[in-house]
């Protein structure tokens, strides 16, 4: 592997997206929690771009940190959480032990190939544009029904939070 | 060029990370940030077999516009789940899941 | 990489030059131009907005400094580099020391996309506008940040009061936003300036100009949506426990953001570089942007040294209930229209190459449907006018009545 811009923005975005996430498992203070959150969400936003999808990089940094960074940031202040639980972890060991033997596991899987054939050591020269997934987007054969269904989704989602978060005794509101 | 067996192994240590998370921290926000993580290694995964792999035409996009309804379904769940959180602890004056019980028979 | 080695890196590596070496000297000396212009630039933009600001409250401004003053914010930098250098004891270090570089970042981001001339640009990004969107977002980030990093309740709740204004004012930016996007067919800024080639957006458009106008004078938090200062009413917001240079990074970021809009603004609707012999020189062009971005960025001085500040739960329901709404029927209309016109073959399908007379039919017809919203929301706004100011008549009345009682 030699060593290039891609590969220098891999080790990077590895840091920031494995360090981000360590931190959201670890802090104690969940708004700290957020903005690590953000950082390995950034960091995955990094990976979209070194795998030629900026579209879903802009996508991901707007969705996460634009948004739903502050919607938990409301949502860890309005629930003042930080001061009442006195045990960050419940049953840690047995979690550890889990998580540890999934990732060894996984890690196995992905670089022995069992069950015969190999993974690929370079991608294709050839890439969708973000051209080309807009015109599938709404493309009848393409996935203009799930686009569809994720329009009603999103509104559903918006309307049920409203709904559902919505303070009753709190008149007029 | 990064070969494709390190997003994965990346992608297997984030998810493993969120599954650490989900399992054992008490807080409900906490956990459904945990869960995000575990959402976000999916999403490398799909982009990086999509990125990796010889498809014809037809199946040129898949990868691709599945990630961007996995992101899509991944604020519609943001949403959902804090609003829930916030109903919960307003009730029950409590973020930890185990004590929303009022429906156990 | 040879396609890409053009201009200067074609240049070195004419020289002599080791061709990796010559690219990535070429490519530092981009990134340190596209990010130093607008550190120049604000320095200049601190001056021109207090000597307007001055101006039209009737005052000199700053004159002391230099000739006419120019050299007054030189003098302020020296200032607040010089005041020490507070964080709080309870703040969140890193986080504190973070959220005003980030702030500043967030605004010097989006010049990388932001073609200066058709040949000098930071990077044509085929998500151009949207990556504009996406790193303003880091911003409101910033500010939430610095709100909680002081661990100052006031400092905390005026971080809420702006990130709710900031995060709602992002829907009908973005709206009309795809305005531009929609009648260009791309998202990449060169692409949408080079569709105005026949014809402006904002005649095509000009109710989604408006909607982005008042939204992004909302974003960067000037009056008549002030809510990042209101000093009458916050004790300075978010901003409160910050001072020295990390004050300043703020600041500069506020004045920078402004600007930047500007530029933005005469890109998207207005043409951007295009002008009377613009294909003459690259200096021609870029004067071109610089005076429609500076005519811009003036308006919103004066707007902003001109009408007061709206309450906060005013600002919120302009937003929901007239904005979002206007904003989405705008792209819908524009979309439609643009949509039956192309298919009864009436309006060009690529507007770059099409010229001001193809684009006749296209501007009539847009135009009389901007027209016919405009007509119609300026009714229905006068009907909500009069029913306000009754309700308010009413109401006194009744105090009066009470009050005789």
């Amino acid at each position: 592997m030699e060593l290039n811009a891609i590969t220098i923005g891999f080790v990077v975005f590895t840091i920031f997206t494995l360090g981000g996430g360590f931190g959201v498992v670890t802090t104690r203070n969940l708004f700290q929690g957020t903005i690590w959150l953000m950082v390995s969400l950034f960091g995955v936003a990094g990976y979209f771009i070194l795998l030629s999808a900026p579209f879903l990089a802009a996508v991901q940094i707007l969705v996460y940190i634009g948004a739903i960074a502050i919607l938990i940031t409301f949502a860890v202040m309005l629930t003042r959480s930080v001061t009442r639980i006195k045990e960050r972890y419940i049953r840690i060991v047995p979690s550890f032990i889990g998580s540890l033997l999934l990732f060894l596991i996984l890690l196995f899987g992905v670089t022995v190939p069992i069950f015969g054939g190999h993974l690929p050591e370079s991608a294709p020269q050839y890439v969708a544009s973000t051209r080309d997934l807009g015109i599938a987007l709404v493309d009848e054969n393409g996935y203009v029904v799930p686009f569809l269904l994720a329009s009603v989704l999103l509104t559903a989602a918006m309307i049920g939070a409203i709904v559902i978060a919505r303070d009753e005794k709190a008149k007029g509101g | 060029m990064v070969p494709l067996w390190m997003y994965l192994a990346v992608a297997a240590a984030l998810f493993s990370l969120g599954v650490f998370g989900v399992l054992a921290r008490r807080n409900a926000v906490a956990i459904l940030m945990s869960v995000e993580l575990m959402l976000n290694a999916v999403n490398i995964n799909l982009v990086a077999f999509w990125r990796y792999s010889e498809t014809s035409t037809d199946l040129l996009l898949n990868g691709y516009a599945f990630t961007a309804f996995v992101l899509i379904v991944a604020a519609a769940e943001a949403a959902v789940g804090l609003a829930i959180i916030i109903t919960v602890y307003r009730n029950r004056r409590s973020v930890i899941p185990e004590e929303a019980v009022a429906l156990k028979g | 990489m040879d396609e890409l080695c053009t201009g200067l890196c074609q240049l070195l590596v004419e020289s002599g030059a080791d061709a990796g070496l010559a690219h990535f000297l070429s490519l530092l000396v981009g990134v340190l131009l596209v990010s130093g212009i607008p550190l120049v630039t604000v320095i200049v933009l601190i001056w021109v907005e207090r000597k307007v600001a001055a101006r039209i409250q009737d005052r000199i401004g700053p004159n002391r400094v230099g000739p006419v003053g120019l050299l007054q914010t030189i003098a302020d930098m020296i200032k607040l580099l010089s005041k020490e250098d507070i964080t709080p004891t309870a703040a969140d270090r890193v986080l504190y020391n973070a959220a005003p570089l980030v702030s500043f970042a967030s605004v010097v981001l989006i010049w990388a996309v932001i073609p200066f001339t058709p040949f000098h640009f930071g990077v044509d990004l085929e998500i151009g506008a949207l990556f504009f969107v996406a790193v303003a977002s880091f911003g409101t980030l910033a500010i939430m940040v610095a709100g909680w990093a002081s661990n100052n309740k006031y400092a905390l709740l005026g971080a809420f009061r702006v990130v709710s204004l900031l995060v709602s004012y992002e829907v009908p930016l973005v709206f009309a936003l795809l305005a531009p996007v929609l009648l260009a067919g791309s998202m990449s800024l060169l692409d949408i300036v080079n569709a105005q080639t026949g014809m402006w957006f904002v005649v095509l458009s000009p109710l989604a100009f408006v909607i982005f106008y008042v939204s992004s004078q909302a974003e960067t938090g000037r009056a008549p949506f002030d809510l990042i200062e209101a000093e009458s009413e916050l004790v300075a917001g978010f901003n409160i426990e910050y001072s020295g240079m990390k004050f300043g990074m703020f600041f500069a970021a506020e004045f920078l953001h402004v600007f930047t809009n500007g530029i933005l603004m005469a890109l998207l609707f207005f043409g951007g570089w295009m002008g009377p012999l613009y294909y003459e020189s690259p200096l021609i062009a870029f004067a071109w942007l610089g005076a429609k971005g500076g005519l811009i960025y003036f308006t919103t001085l004066w707007l902003r040294n001109t009408v007061p500040r709206l309450r906060i739960d005013q600002i919120m329901a302009f937003n929901w209930k007239f904005l979002v709404p206007l904003s989405i029927a705008n792209l819908v209309f524009i979309s439609l229209a643009l949509k039956v016109m192309q298919e009864l073959g009436v309006s060009p399908r690529n507007l770059a190459e099409a010229g001001f007379v193809e684009l006749l039919p296209t501007t009539v017809v847009l135009l009389v449907i901007n027209g016919a919203m405009t007509v119609y929301l300026l009714g229905l706004l006068r009907k909500r006018g009069q029913e306000a100011r009754r309700e308010s008549m009413a109401a006194r009345a009744a105090l009066a009545q009470a009050v005789a009682d």
